[in-house]
């Protein structure tokens, strides 16, 4: 789960990172009123999507006045934002943040991340700001990565080694540390996985202001945090995909005419691939976790069986121990029965209690073709989306 | 032979009697597996599944001699059930449980270093050596004891090229689930280690998918050390949308460097044979076979 701008830097106050003096309007009134308490002639006033790439999308807007930022505002709130991170449906603005201008003396990048392959942390640091995913892309060693662990940093000094790399000395070196220190804790404390502030500004005073934030929150710790789960955002992620999620099974949308029903995130992924391969275009990726229970994946189903668009339903199942066959074409009935849709469904069911789950289907009534392996099921499937039967 | 579990194991369950414990312990019962303990605190004392319950994980080992464990405990205890067994000494550890908060899998890998333990999983199926051993919940009946050793990171897609290996006539020498999640125990490079060093392996299946970077860590071993015995290679999601994450909490595809067509780039210049398609696995093996026997 991953916080807004302005929820990111608040809980990083809390950790002594300052950002600039600013405020959160939902309205253009508000927006005005917060550019009056800052009292400042430079103003942003930033769209509140979770995607980067805001500046270069127009989501971000100087104003020199309280009147500019209303303006502002006015031109941000509710539109459409699509950047280089939101897919092409894009994220309606509902906030803007109105903060001071802060003039930087320079820009760094630092984040902290997790290292799968160590089993621990990663602190990455750099010089710059702005377009480092760019520069990092061109030149790997543009950021420059420290190891941590749970307790701070696997060898004492890397820290302050980095400092020196990246020509920071004295007082200035202590302070970046006590920032990457404060970044670690919120890291732990919050279930962290992803703490990234860029660009991080030192001013003319000496000071580290973090101009933007992300945070992005293991959604498995949430149960830790009832505080930050609360801070969830829901018009941010599909609703479809939400309400599949609520299920216990992952979904994405996709825009094709073959409804797709799988157990397991492998088997989902290679059953795209083959729907691919053979021509076909999937409505959907579907990936049913093992603690889905049969009302759950109805309701999973039911969310493909929604979709206008599709023209045959490919149900690609190999039943585990945790979830046997008739687990799953049991919720496939109870789906189909609460839709009242008619829409040929083909099926390759095996693996546990595949004569049970055989048993169940004949009890249903939509139009089914069976299949005894997966590419027979995928081929027919895509003839069937194509008017080929 | 085999790798990891055999005739001599000896399994203990930790969260036994819940009702995931219950039903998969029972299951690897009728399988065949050795189970002579079960841990779960405050029902020490008790027996279930005519198995011996223990409070404590180091008591059960004592008792029993268990020498590998099967982890059914819910997430949020889940971390802490792992460290009792490393403090343990508890040779394999198997971990079932998915949706382990991944800075406790952090705290799990800072216990492991060093230690004499080692980690299968989180979020995986499980270890089967067929016929004789079953440690996990993976579907068991297309399941047939042979040469391939095969290895991945997820579920149902490993129970589908099981059962095209053995229609190929390819019994398995040990299948095992490295597991879904990001931080985990042991990766391909181990896996491939351990078969390489069993004489009951000729061959070995490596199931992939998008995101993390198990596939290319097992390129640079095979680049390093050889295919000392073939590797045939799947790496599932393609056709996975970008900047999506699918399935698997290692399946980030926005990562850098993490999507299919590059890890099946590096794996094939290591040496793998790639499967052109997941239906198509089990031929792959059984021509490759076929010419080394040539």
């Amino acid at each position: 789960m991953e916080l807004h701008e302005f929820q990111a830097k608040s809980l990083l106050s809390r950790y002594a990172i300052a950002s600039p003096k600013g405020q959160v309007a939902l309205t253009p009134d508000e927006a005005e009123l917060a550019a009056r308490d800052c009292g400042s002639r430079a103003l942003f006033v930033k769209a509140q999507v979770q995607a980067g790439d805001r500046a270069q999308a127009g989501g971000v807007i100087r104003a020199a006045s309280a009147a500019e930022t209303r303006l502002a505002a006015a031109q941000l709130l509710g539109r459409k934002l699509v950047t280089a991170q939101t897919g092409r449906r894009g994220h309606t603005i509902k906030r803007v943040l109105v903060e001071t201008g802060v003039a930087a003396v320079r820009e760094f990048y630092v984040a902290m991340r997790i290292d799968a392959l160590a089993g621990g942390l990663e602190l990455l640091a750099g010089t710059g700001g702005t377009g480092i995913e760019a520069r990092a892309a061109a030149l790997p060693s543009a950021i420059e990565s420290v190891p941590f662990g749970l307790a701070g940093e696997r060898h004492p000094g890397d820290t302050m080694k980095l400092c020196e790399r990246i020509g920071l000395a004295g007082d200035t070196a202590d302070k970046f540390r006590a920032v990457v220190d404060s970044i670690h804790r919120a890291f732990v404390d919050n279930d962290a996985s992803l703490i990234e502030i860029n660009p991080l500004a030192l001013t003319g005073d000496g000071e580290f202001v973090a101009l933007d934030a992300k945070l992005v929150l293991d959604d498995n710790a949430l149960f830790r945090h009832p505080d930050l789960a609360a801070l969830r955002d829901d018009d941010v992620v599909d609703e479809i995909e939400l309400e599949a999620q609520r299920h216990q099974i992952n979904f994405v949308q996709m825009d094709g005419d073959i409804g797709v029903v799988v157990n397991g995130a492998g088997l989902g992924l290679a059953t795209l691939d083959m729907l691919r391969a053979a021509g076909g275009s999937p409505a959907n990726f579907m990936d049913i976790r093992t603690t889905a229970k049969s009302l759950d994946i109805a309701h999973g189903i039911g969310l493909v069986l929604d979709k206008p668009h599709i023209k045959v339903l490919l149900v690609n199942v190999f039943g585990g121990g945790m979830q046997p066959c008739d687990t799953i074409i049991e919720g496939l009935g109870i789906a189909f029965r609460r839709k009242g849709r008619v829409l040929p469904v083909v099926l390759r069911v095996t693996g546990n209690n595949e004569q049970l789950a055989r048993l169940r289907l004949a009890n249903f009534n939509f139009p089914k073709i069976e299949c005894s392996d997966m590419w027979q099921a995928v081929e027919r499937a895509v003839a069937i989306a194509r008017g080929r039967t | 032979m085999a790798i990891l579990v055999d005739q001599t194991t000896r399994l203990l369950c930790q969260g036994m009697t819940g009702w995931a414990g219950t039903y998969h312990t029972n299951r690897m019962i009728q399988y065949g597996t050795n189970v002579v303990a079960g841990v779960t605190p405050g029902k020490g004392g008790r027996s279930h599944l005519d198995v011996p319950v223990f409070d404590r994980l180091a008591e059960a080992m004592a008792a029993t001699g268990a020498n590998a464990s099967a982890v059914f405990v819910p997430p949020d205890r889940c971390g802490s059930a792992i460290i009792e067994a490393i403090e343990a000494e508890m040779p394999l550890v198997v971990v079932v449980t998915e949706r382990i908060p991944v800075l406790d899998m952090v705290r799990v890998r800072e216990a492991l270093a060093g230690s004499r333990t080692r980690l299968v999983g989180p979020n995986s199926q499980g270890v089967l050596t067929p016929g004789v051993c079953q440690i996990g919940v993976m579907a068991t009946d297309r399941a047939r004891p042979g040469s391939i050793g095969v290895m991945s990171r997820s579920a149902s897609l490993t129970s589908e090229i099981v059962s095209q290996l053995t229609a190929a006539g390819l019994g398995q020498s040990t299948t095992v689930g490295i597991g879904g999640d990001a931080v985990h125990g042991i990766g391909f490079v181990e896996c491939l280690d351990m078969f390489f060093a069993d004489p009951r392996t000729d061959a070995v299946v490596l199931i992939g998918e998008i995101g993390g970077n198990e596939e290319e860590e097992a390129a640079r071993y095979l680049k390093a050390v050889g295919t000392k015995k073939p590797v045939v290679a799947l790496i599932a999601g393609r056709h996975a949308p970008p900047q999506r994450r699918m399935g698997h909490a290692g399946t980030l595809t926005a990562q850098a460097g993490a999507d299919a067509d590059g890890k099946l780039e590096q794996l094939r210049r290591a040496g793998v044979v790639i499967a052109p398609s997941a239906h198509l696995v089990g031929v792959t093996m059984r021509e490759v076979v076929a010419k080394r026997a040539a």
